[in-house]
């Protein structure tokens, strides 16, 4: 396998620039970022660095302004929203800090969530069953969100962010709603699906006891990376 | 996302708001309802009034004395005159001709009294008018010659003399003070929007004349019927008809003062005016579909707002813009169809309840509700529920996934 098929994300030269009335943001100024499949990324800022719109950029939610996104060799920065919402269905899984689970849907259901979007027609509940007992939950399949604790529901977001088999695991603030000791289990869990499951994480935090247990930090300030080597 | 799926989903957030829901489908239920009840109405108040004039017969016309438009010194509709018409010469179409004196009496029997309609008619009345008889016989050709003193009784007639509707033949009633032997009881034909016809009572021709409906010319009748060959020759029978009776009457070059009316001309009138309620109904239905409408796009409006968060997560997991027009669009088409189908069922409550009221009042309207009105109902409340519901579904599959995911 070469050195570029083994590259998840292989961002180049990214800006971004927000039009707010009259005054224009540079959210990103040139940033590049290359990620290698597999690998444990953490990513820390200040409020206001870019992180964030990196992220969406990253996650495909939005586009960038110039630059080039090649996702798993794939040219992203010039599809289209439909297109988009394939990439985002098939390859990246979600993880918020605030859940976004839906209310009124059981665990199972929001975990079916995203297959209901794919083509994949393998047997729906199975593979959301096998999703949530992954991650601990298979005795919880039926409990609606309000059932649930914060760990559990962040677990339940968990199990839908990888119930399409993604290539990479994008998580903002993932602990960032819960108590230290959940938040731990969290983490633990995650790190835990990167090594059997192969996934690529990407995760977002300001709190350096999360980023720390990654293998490598990007830090960003003022829309460019800080340090941390750009492999 | 399959289309099943999304009806589903629609179905369980609908459901979550109950009350929400069941108000805003109000003014389609009212809409709905308004339009059903009404097509049920006017279609049953339509049969009824064409199925008494087709009760007569269709090949029946009806000749009164004075013009469509009015003319001095009309001159009276005679005997000669059913006589000329009955000539199979001078009008090949015409079948029969009865001729026939109204008015009204005085009837008592035993204390009862009551005033009814009485017609004055020869002894062809029945078979021309197609007027069935319950019990006892009709009057004939010997009644008629012998000026007879008797009488065939309409069932109101006779309920409110004997309170009986059969059993009577050979009573004796009281017209005007005089003495009627009762021969024979009519069949009952139900109320009717113009004429009770159960409400009448007939007597021989002759005997009318003599006793009880004087007229200054003594061959003078009020309405000939007229029975034609067919239906078909309805046409040429009213032509045969207004050639002799011009002749007759003198006035082949002025206005006729007589008129032929025909079955036709009676249903047509009587749809015309149903038409008008329709219509003016019709309206009323589609103002309130239109707000039913409006209240269904405001409350899809606001739903887009409140879960502008969902619609984030939704496309961040992989929904397409499609996805989320087709979620939003499933439930206002829900609601409206719901409101649709709730509206059948109450618009069938209120024509049944109309219907049970004009029955107690005599008059018989069978609501009926067509299989056509149900369906128009419910394409209807599926146009509404698209038209209303695009625009706030639209909305909800245009914003920005970055945008919905941030909002508050």
């Amino acid at each position: 396998m070469t050195e570029k098929n083994n590259l998840i994300v292989d961002a180049r030269d990214l800006t971004k620039v927000y039009t707010m009335g009259e005054v224009k943001v540079h959210a990103l100024r040139g940033l590049s970022v290359r990620i290698k499949r597999g690998e444990v990324v953490g990513v820390m800022g200040p409020s206001g660095s870019g992180k964030s719109t990196l992220m969406n950029i990253l996650g495909c939610l939005d586009r960038p302004t110039s630059g080039e996104y090649y996702l798993e060799g794939e040219s992203v920065a010039e599809m289209t929203d439909n297109q988009l919402a394939d990439i985002r269905n098939q390859k990246v899984g979600f993880v918020f800090q605030t859940f976004n689970l839906l209310p009124r849907a059981t665990a199972l259901a929001n975990v079916v969530l995203p297959l209901r979007y794919s083509d994949n027609h393998d047997d729906h509940q199975a593979l959301a069953k096998k999703a949530l007992e992954s991650v601990g939950l298979g005795d919880r399949m039926s409990h609606r969100p309000n059932e649930l604790s914060g760990g559990q529901q962040q677990r339940v977001a968990i199990a839908r962010a990888i119930v399409n088999d993604p290539a990479m695991v994008m998580a903002d603030e993932p602990t960032g709603n819960l108590d230290t000791k959940t938040g731990d289990e969290v983490m633990e869990l995650l790190l835990k699906l990167n090594e059997e499951l192969g996934t690529t994480l990407i995760i977002v935090s300001h709190d350096p006891e999360i980023v720390n247990q990654t293998e490598r930090i990007v830090h960003i300030l003022d829309g460019r990376i800080e340090d941390g080597e750009v492999s | 996302m399959s289309l099943w799926q999304a009806f589903i989903e629609a179905l369980e957030s609908l459901l979550a708001n109950k009350l929400r829901s069941a108000l805003t489908i109000l003014g389609i239920v009212i809409g709905v309802a308004a339009v059903i009840a009404m097509l049920a109405i006017g279609a049953g108040a339509e049969n009824t009034i064409t199925g008494e004039i087709q009760g007569v017969g269709t090949n029946l016309l009806f000749v009164i004395q004075g013009g469509f438009n009015e003319v001095r010194n009309p001159k009276p509709l005679t005997l000669g005159d059913a006589e000329a018409i009955n000539d199979p010469f001078a009008a090949p179409s015409v079948a029969g001709v009865s001729s026939a004196l109204r008015g009204t009496v005085e009837i008592s029997k035993a204390g009862e009294t009551t005033r009814t309609t009485v017609l004055g008619v020869t002894a062809n009345y029945n078979e021309i008018t197609n007027t069935d008889i319950r019990e006892g016989e009709f009057i004939n050709e010997n009644q008629i010659l012998g000026r007879s003193s008797v009488i065939l009784l309409g069932t109101d007639v006779a309920e409110d003399l004997f309170g009986a509707k059969s059993g009577l033949v050979g009573e004796t009633v009281r017209v005007e003070g005089q003495n009627f032997r009762v021969i024979g009881v009519l069949e009952e034909k139900g109320g009717s929007a113009f004429a009770n016809q159960d409400d009448q009572v007939l007597v021989p021709l002759t005997t009318a004349q003599i006793r009880l409906i004087r007229r200054s010319n003594r061959d003078q009748v009020d309405v000939l019927y007229v029975q034609t060959q067919s239906a078909e020759v309805i046409p040429q029978a009213k032509q045969e008809i207004s050639q002799i009776l011009r002749k007759r009457h003198r006035t082949e070059l002025g206005e006729d003062d007589f008129t032929i009316v025909s079955q036709e001309d009676m249903i047509s009138v009587a749809s015309s005016i149903t038409n008008v309620l329709t219509i003016f109904l019709g309206g009323i239905a589609a103002i309130s579909l239109l707000v039913g409408g409006i209240g269904i796009m405001n409350i899809m409006l606001v739903s887009v707002v409140e879960r502008t968060r969902e619609i984030g997560l939704r496309k961040a997991l992989g929904a397409k813009k499609l996805d989320i027009l087709i979620q939003f669009l499933a439930e206002s088409l829900l609601l409206s169809l719901v409101g649709g189908l709730v509206g059948i069922g109450f618009g069938w409550v209120i024509s049944t309840v109309v219907g049970q009221i004009a029955a107690a009042n005599d008059v018989s309207i069978n609501p009926v509700i067509s299989l056509q009105s149900v369906l128009l109902a419910t394409l209807f409340s599926i146009a509404v529920g698209l038209f209303f519901g695009i625009y706030p579904a639209n909305r909800a599959a245009s914003l920005q996934p970055v945008e919905a995911l941030r909002y508050e």
